[in-house]
């Protein structure tokens, strides 16, 4: 038997087996996992109902003019000249922006500082970590409709405390000039205790020995932090800051609650005007060609985000 | 759990899902059956409100016994924007929706009210209705709601705070320069007492500013051809804005804080703290069950200025997707409840045997709602006299001044013509500095630009 004649069979044999085998293989997986794919159609139809749908929904609208009892009608850049043309549009971005750059010094700075002292702390660590952590606990709304007391320029907490110590009141949310910075306050206090405990997490993480051979070399307090702390919790700090963007750069229930985008549209911002479009001049169109708007630049910082996390995975 | 039974459970949840979501897609049914129209209407008011709650429910059976054809079927709550789009795409809106007189022009511009010019000729004492109230629900000849309710704007005030202040409550001011004395006596009781708030918020400000120029014989809007424009950046403006300015830092008259919108002032009036407000009578209710004031220490005057005054109100419209059985019986509903001349004495009687309020031009009850001319105005009046349950000559100033003020509507694409003139409030309010030019300039340009959307 030549050795061709003993490999024909097998040659020829293969083809036929592989796609069987195939089959079977494919088969087998989808058996396996019938009871996965089951879950994930349900997940997958939840999803495509409740988030992708209404985004791919919210774009076509960007180009339409709807009433929701006639079709809707196709209105090219239409809503995006309407924008444009509103001078509010320019102030909103601007004030988000604004809100935005004021957040990040002190909504940043504020809860890292905090945690490194929490870290610190040698008694009472759980006691200051809840109390860190309470404001996060409270509705958005409450929290500004608290602080609404608080800046009050009669009897407000704030204006009471400064009469107190011979000071000058202040306008806080009643004069352009610090009804933004006002409303960073509030925003900072309200939402620094989730940012503290992810800190206080990374700085738990850097080892001791690094400390000690800083202290051995002669640095000080300042040269640790410097040399030490930032480097070893600097990816930590980049994600916080990018979540951060993203989170003010949607910045609503403080404007909405405690001044109504005043004094002289100062606290405008582009979600408080989206919200005026959509609910009070009832222009989804307009409305959907901003969050259109708002929705690539967050995500460009998104993607940079995704990015980030992937590079360091 | 077997392999079997998990697949099974995963596909039935799939499969259950699938069907509950296309379950929530169909539409909830049509209105016909028995040979019964069933229409939604709202308007009910909320449980919170028992009595006016009892009243409307008592409404809707008497209406279905003696129009045994028509189903009521009733849905708490009233004019939502936040929520009228997402009612009216889901096939949620009520057939007979209620509305502020600020809402028809949009919503008859982008079609979301059903014309209804063909049955309105079946309404009775329709031509008795004052005209510019039906002005507002019609477009091009073409009719789509009804006017129900209306109010004018005028001067409401604190009676004991006059009298603590030296001033004769009887004799409430008629001018601005009256208003202005008035406030600084008032506020110089002490004890945080203001003597003349405004609302600078959420567009409520914007709705003052206009009032106030109306007062001063001025304009927000005007038609220029075919198109509107701004017009009150000019001197009937600046003087506006001045004396508001002037109020606030010059009389300080106004109080420390600002921003204020409507619920905070009435809570002001009703704790006594307030001298003077621009409102509607129907706040005069408000201040009473809402914040527990007295209606002896209440007056209501018309507007200063002796010019004009801001009208407003409410009314229904019909949901563009009725059928005409369904529009046929809306319009049987709204002037059978809220148009009818034959239950106006009953109304009052009902209302004035359980103590409520009755006496102002003002509804509820709809018996009383100053939508009428001629002789079933005058017949009104006299019934309104007849069963009041409050002392009338506190508010009569506003209703002898009320004839002899211009009465306005309001201007095109109200929202957003206020939301620009918040502006403006907000900066002679709260910027001791403020540039009155350049905020009425500003204003001008973002009213300029929501004027040229009108359609």
């Amino acid at each position: 038997m030549s050795s061709t004649a003993v490999l024909a069979p097998d040659v020829e044999r293969r083809p036929a087996r592989a796609p069987r085998r195939a089959r079977k293989n494919l088969r087998r997986a989808v058996t396996d996992n019938l009871t996965a794919y089951g879950f994930l159609c349900a997940a997958l139809v939840c999803f495509a109902l409740f988030s992708w749908y209404p985004i791919v929904r919210g774009v076509l609208l960007s180009f339409q003019q709807v009433n929701f009892v006639t079709p809707a009608e196709w209105v090219g850049w239409q809503n995006f000249q309407t924008l444009f043309a509103d001078p509010l549009f320019g102030i909103a971005w601007r004030n988000t922006l604004l809100f935005t750059g004021l957040a990040l010094v002190i909504g940043f700075a504020v809860p890292f500082a905090v945690a490194i002292v929490l870290n610190e702390l040698r008694h009472m660590k759980a006691y200051f970590r809840l109390v860190v952590y309470i404001p996060v606990m409270l509705p958005p709304v409450v929290v500004a409709i608290l602080w609404k007391w608080f800046y009050d320029p009669g009897p407000g907490l704030f204006n009471s405390m400064l009469r107190l110590v011979g000071l000058p009141p202040l306008s806080w949310i009643d004069s352009a000039d610090t009804s933004m910075l006002s409303l960073v306050l509030v925003a900072t206090w309200a939402a620094m205790g989730s940012a503290t405990l992810i800190y206080l997490a990374a700085l738990q993480t850097i080892p001791g020995e690094l400390y000690e051979a800083a202290e051995l070399d002669g640095a000080n307090l300042w040269q640790r932090l410097r040399y030490v702390t930032i480097p070893q919790t600097r990816f930590v700090l980049l994600i916080m800051m990018l979540m951060q963007i993203v989170a003010t750069m949607q910045v609503f229930t403080e404007p909405y609650v405690m001044t109504g985008g005043g004094p002289e549209d100062s606290t405008v911002t582009v979600l408080l005007l989206l919200y005026r479009y959509a609910f009070t001049y009832n222009d989804f169109g307009t409305a959907s060609a901003l969050s259109l708007l708002l929705f690539i630049a967050l995500g460009a910082f998104s993607a940079l985000y995704l990015r980030l996390t992937r590079t360091r995975g | 759990m077997n392999t079997l039974t998990r697949r099974s459970f995963g596909l039935v949840l799939a499969a259950g899902l699938g069907v509950s979501l296309v379950a929530c897609g169909e539409d909830a049914g049509e209105g016909s059956a028995n040979g019964k129209v069933t229409i939604t209407v709202n308007g009910q008011p909320p449980k919170t409100q028992p009595f006016e709650r009892k009243i409307f429910d008592e409404d809707v059976a008497e209406f279905e016994k003696t129009h045994p054809d028509i189903d009521i079927q009733p849905r708490e709550g009233f004019m939502d924007p936040k929520t009228f789009n997402s009612k009216l795409a889901g096939g949620q809106l009520e057939d007979v929706f209620y509305v502020y007189l600020t809402d028809p022009a949009n919503l008859i511009a982008r079609r979301q009210a059903a014309d209804i010019s063909a049955y309105v000729k079946d309404v009775p004492h329709y031509d008795e209705l004052q005209p510019e109230l039906k002005e507002i629900f019609t477009k091009d000849g073409k009719v789509y709601g009804l006017p129900t309710a209306n109010y004018s704007m005028g001067l409401l005030y604190n009676r004991k705070l006059f009298t603590d202040a030296g001033l004769d409550p009887d004799a409430p001011p008629s001018t601005w320069a009256e208003v202005r004395d008035a406030a600084k006596k008032i506020t110089a009781l002490g004890n945080n007492t203001v003597g003349f708030a405004e609302y600078s918020k959420n567009n409520q400000g914007g709705w003052h500013f206009t009032t106030w120029m109306y007062s001063a014989g001025g304009d927000i809007a005007k038609q220029d051809g075919d198109k509107w424009v701004a017009d009150f950046n000019n001197a009937k403006g600046k003087e506006v804005a001045q004396a508001l300015h002037d109020m606030r830092w010059t009389d300080n008259t106004m109080g420390s804080k600002q921003l204020l919108v409507i619920e905070d002032v009435q809570r002001m009036m009703g704790a006594g703290q307030l001298g003077m407000y621009i409102a509607a009578p129907d706040n005069v209710p408000v201040l009473v069950n809402q914040f527990k004031g007295d209606y002896a220490n209440y007056g209501l005057a018309p507007l200063p200025g002796g010019n004009g005054t801001l009208v407003g109100g409410e009314g229904y419209m019909i949901n563009p997707k009725a059928t005409p059985e369904k529009i046929r019986a809306g319009l049987e509903w709204i002037s059978w409840k809220y148009l009818n001349p034959d239950r106006m004495e009953s109304d009052l009687k009902r209302y004035a045997d359980q103590d409520q309020p009755i006496g102002l031009p003002t509804s509820p009850p709809a018996g009383s709602s100053d939508v009428w001319t001629g002789d079933l105005r005058n017949q009104q009046v006299d019934l309104r006299a007849k069963y009041a349950t409050m002392p009338v000559e506190n508010y009569q100033p506003y209703v002898d001044g009320l004839a002899d003020l211009d009465k306005k509507i309001e201007p095109p694409n109200a929202q957003q013509v206020y939301a620009a003139l918040d502006n403006v409030m907000q900066g002679v309010l709260t910027n001791k500095d403020a540039d009155i030019d350049t905020l009425l300039s500003d204003a001008e340009g973002k009213v300029n630009s929501a004027l040229a959307q009108v359609k």
